[in-house]
């Protein structure tokens, strides 16, 4: 019988900053609170002008490592999953890897699948573990996302992503299946070169996001022969604070088991850091045993799904240096629009190359 | 070229790693091949030692005119750093408007970018320090 493959230890990184759905709208002569409550997000996170995907993904993946054992040298690959790595060429996760000390012999890549990038590094990572190409994997998913300003997006596009080390060994949570589904759907997209997002209006919903995470959902389900209540959490992607109330409660699923998966509401969409940063909140109120049910989406289209059981495990990294997420989403500082649209260089400065 | 001098350096900055003299156990960061104070007995005796990053604060400013390049920063905190191992260094107080610094505050690092050789040039990283509550 093959070895389970699993995660090892974890970490999420939120930048300090926030704005609330308030503060936007008033710029544009609406009620933004308002408007935030209609997508169910009250403040998102703002990354200051000295982050980025990279140093994110290097506070999220420090995290991990300062919670578990694991030699930094024995990690084979890494992978940084997101939509704004900050060079179109040059790779974020060799930068990743050497601030981590898993650099030189190893192998890295940045990857890129609208906001499921992350979870897809987490498979990549499990196929190349459970083949013993390498003996551990980190999979990060990471994002500094913007709306264009006034757009809908623009209350929801924010920051934030978390690092999973996954590994045969020492696991604090085993995988036991992971399974996609994926279709060429043209919902969302940003060209090379072009700043802002678009989105393809009525594609956004329905046809996209809801169909991708519903049948990602039947699989595994059928796959492991489960229903929603032989699970403890469940996660699904969450472009606003609404979708995956909608679609978790829609498949069975409690107010109970979707409260710790979701983020939205509290620090935005964090794209490709969204699920891996709800599966971190969610392991940080785990408990030995309780069974985790994930479905990542990513427009374009397609969705990851996870089934995870936390093992006994999960005490012995608590014990090491681990702090839990609710530290950086609960301690923030807010900001207003001007001071937000200065920190994101939505304002164009003179006498600066 | 800045990008050759800074990619020299990246291990050190990225991780933390100073040298320790073998004659003195001076600890030093950045790196440096020879301790001045023990000078030629030092050859060959500096050692690699990991640092933890984290320090207490020995004195600090506040920035309201800086770098043009810092200019969306402003205003920023700069601090001298004397961290656990000994050693002193200069840097920045991130996620703080100055005002939470006092000297004695702990901190620890923190990756951030450094800076950028303009819009098309190579992005620093390195670290800065945060407070630890
Ligand atoms: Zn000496």
């Amino acid at each position: 019988m093959m070895d389970k493959v699993g995660i090892v230890s974890y970490g999420g990184y939120v930048p300090h900053y926030r704005i609330e759905a308030g503060a936007i709208g008033a710029v544009w002569g609406i009620d933004g609170t308002a408007r935030g409550k209609s997508l169910g997000i009250i403040r998102k996170s703002v990354p200051s002008p000295d982050e980025d995907v990279i140093t994110i993904s290097v506070e999220a993946a420090r995290k991990a490592m300062r919670c578990c054992n694991t030699d930094p040298e024995d990690i084979g690959a890494v992978y940084v999953g997101s939509e704004s790595h900050p060079y179109a060429v040059k790779p974020s996760a060799t930068i990743v890897a050497e601030a981590i000390g898993a650099a030189p012999r190893m192998t890295a890549a940045d990857l890129e699948f609208a906001c499921k990038a992350g979870t897809a590094g987490i498979q990549i990572c499990m196929g190349l573990v459970a083949s013993d190409m390498i003996k551990y994997g980190m999979a990060i998913g990471a994002d500094t996302s913007q709306g264009a300003p006034g757009d809908a997006l623009e209350y929801s596009a924010s920051a934030g992503g978390a690092a999973f080390l996954i590994g045969k060994k020492n696991l604090m949570a085993e995988i036991n299946t992971t399974l996609s589904f994926t279709t060429d759907t043209p919902d969302f997209w940003r060209r090379e070169g072009q700043l802002y997002p678009r989105h393809g209006g009525r594609f956004t919903g329905t046809p996209a996001y809801f169909k991708h995470i519903n049948s990602c959902a039947q699989m595994l389900f059928e796959k492991m022969g489960t229903k929603p209540e032989d699970y403890a959490h469940a996660i699904f992607h969450q472009p606003n604070g609404k979708f995956p109330l909608r679609v978790g409660k829609a498949m069975g699923f409690s107010d109970g088991q979707l409260e710790h998966g979701l983020l939205t509401p509290v620090i935005g969409n964090t794209y490709s850091g969204a699920v891996p940063l709800a599966l971190t909140n969610v392991l940080d109120h785990s408990e030995p045993g309780d069974r985790i049910f994930v479905i990542s989406y990513g427009s374009g289209a397609g969705s990851d799904g996870f089934d995870i059981t936390v093992t006994n495990r999960i005490k012995k990294l608590r014990k090491k240096g681990w702090k839990p997420l609710s530290e950086m989403v609960n301690d923030y500082q807010l900001l207003d629009y001007a001071t937000y649209a200065k920190f994101r260089g939505k304002i164009r400065m003179g006498g600066i190359a | 070229m800045p990008e050759a001098r800074f990619w020299r350096e990246n291990q050190a900055r990225y991780n933390m790693i100073g040298h320790k003299c073998g004659k003195c156990q001076k600890v030093y960061f950045p790196p440096r091949d020879m301790c001045p104070k023990c000078r030629r007995a030092s050859m060959g005796k500096m050692e690699k030692i990991q640092l933890t990053g984290k320090g207490s604060v020995v004195s600090h400013t506040t920035v309201h005119e800086g770098l043009p390049e810092f200019q969306m920063q402003i205003p920023y905190t700069m601090a001298i750093i004397e961290l656990e191992e000994g050693a002193r260094i200069t840097g920045q107080i991130v996620d703080c408007n100055g005002e939470c610094v006092k000297i004695g505050s702990e901190v620890e690092t923190v990756f951030r970018k450094l800076g950028e050789e303009g819009k098309s040039g190579i992005i620093h990283y390195g670290y800065k320090f945060k407070l630890i509550e």
